[in-house]
């Protein structure tokens, strides 16, 4: 229905559909499988989904830093979180709090549906204006982006900086053995 | 392309997030489940950056990306310590405020 609709960029629309199915069934993976290291590895295949859907919205930088950061980076540190808690590798079936699923379930269809129903409600069939224009008139060149964290938004990115200094040194004096 | 196409992207990642945060009991895997609630969150950024065509969007997901970053540094540093105290991250297990 969706798809139907915008008739012009074919391709770009089968490339969304085809990534949006592979993020979809493999977060399912995420918060069903009953083995951690499979868990930690379909998330590198969400993240790696979501890099390729913000090249579709014309966003290669921020396409570019989701590679880096959450692949690189914060996967690595999930890696190690299994390591160092030495969950037991392969299936265990005490991962998931059983009784809690029917609850869980009506709670994220309820919120779908809310959340479902007022983007079709409001947003309707709102076109991206994608086709014909360039990154530079989107406003979503690197360059722009930098002009906008480094003019506009200065003093949230100092504030974010000094964040990260403050939870990583925090981080690393929780974790400290002494 | 619609920008409702992104925005229920966004809002079935979303609700995959609360389902995991609600149902799992190992702490390492609750964290997992923030971080594809917080994808659905730049996700749903960079649409509307694009839909405004405005550099915004994609500045406030630079923004969420690091505090990401530092939210799981912080969450697996309490993890490790839960572990070396109950030798157990089962984070339904961790109920001392109960009355």
């Amino acid at each position: 229905m969706i798809l139907a609709d915008s008739g012009l960029m074919v391709a770009q629309n089968i490339g969304f559909a085809v990534i949006a199915f592979m993020i979809v069934g493999a977060a399912i993976r995420v918060v069903t499988t009953d083995n951690v290291m499979h868990a930690a590895l379909y998330l590198v295949m969400v993240l790696a989904g979501v890099a390729a859907q913000y090249i579709l919205l014309a966003a290669e930088f921020i396409a570019i830093v989701q590679v880096i950061v959450y692949i690189g980076a914060i996967v690595v540190l999930f890696l190690f979180g299994i390591m160092l808690t030495e969950a037991k590798l392969g299936k265990s079936d005490d991962l998931d709090n059983k009784p809690m699923r029917p609850v869980a379930i009506a709670v994220a269809v309820a919120l779908l549906g809310l959340l479902a129903y007022s983007l079709v409600d409001y947003y309707g069939d709102d076109q991206l204006a994608l086709a014909g224009q360039t990154t530079a008139e989107l406003g979503q060149t690197t360059a722009q982006v930098a002009d906008s964290v480094f003019i506009t938004y200065l003093i949230p990115f100092e504030v974010v900086g000094v964040l990260l200094l403050v939870a990583l040194t925090g981080a690393i004096v929780l974790a400290r053995r002494d | 392309m619609l920008l409702n196409q992104f925005l229920l992207l966004g809002a079935v990642l979303f609700c995959i997030g609360v389902y995991g945060v609600l149902v799992r009991r190992n702490g390492v895997m609750v964290l997992m489940s923030i971080e594809l609630i917080l994808n659905a969150v730049n996700i749903n950024l960079v649409a509307f950056g694009t839909h405004l065509q405005q550099a915004t969007g994609q500045a406030f997901a630079l923004f969420v990306i690091p505090i990401a970053a530092a939210e799981v540094a912080v969450g697996l540093a309490i993890v490790l310590m839960i572990y070396r105290n109950r030798r157990s991250i089962d984070v339904d297990s961790l109920d001392e405020m109960k009355g």
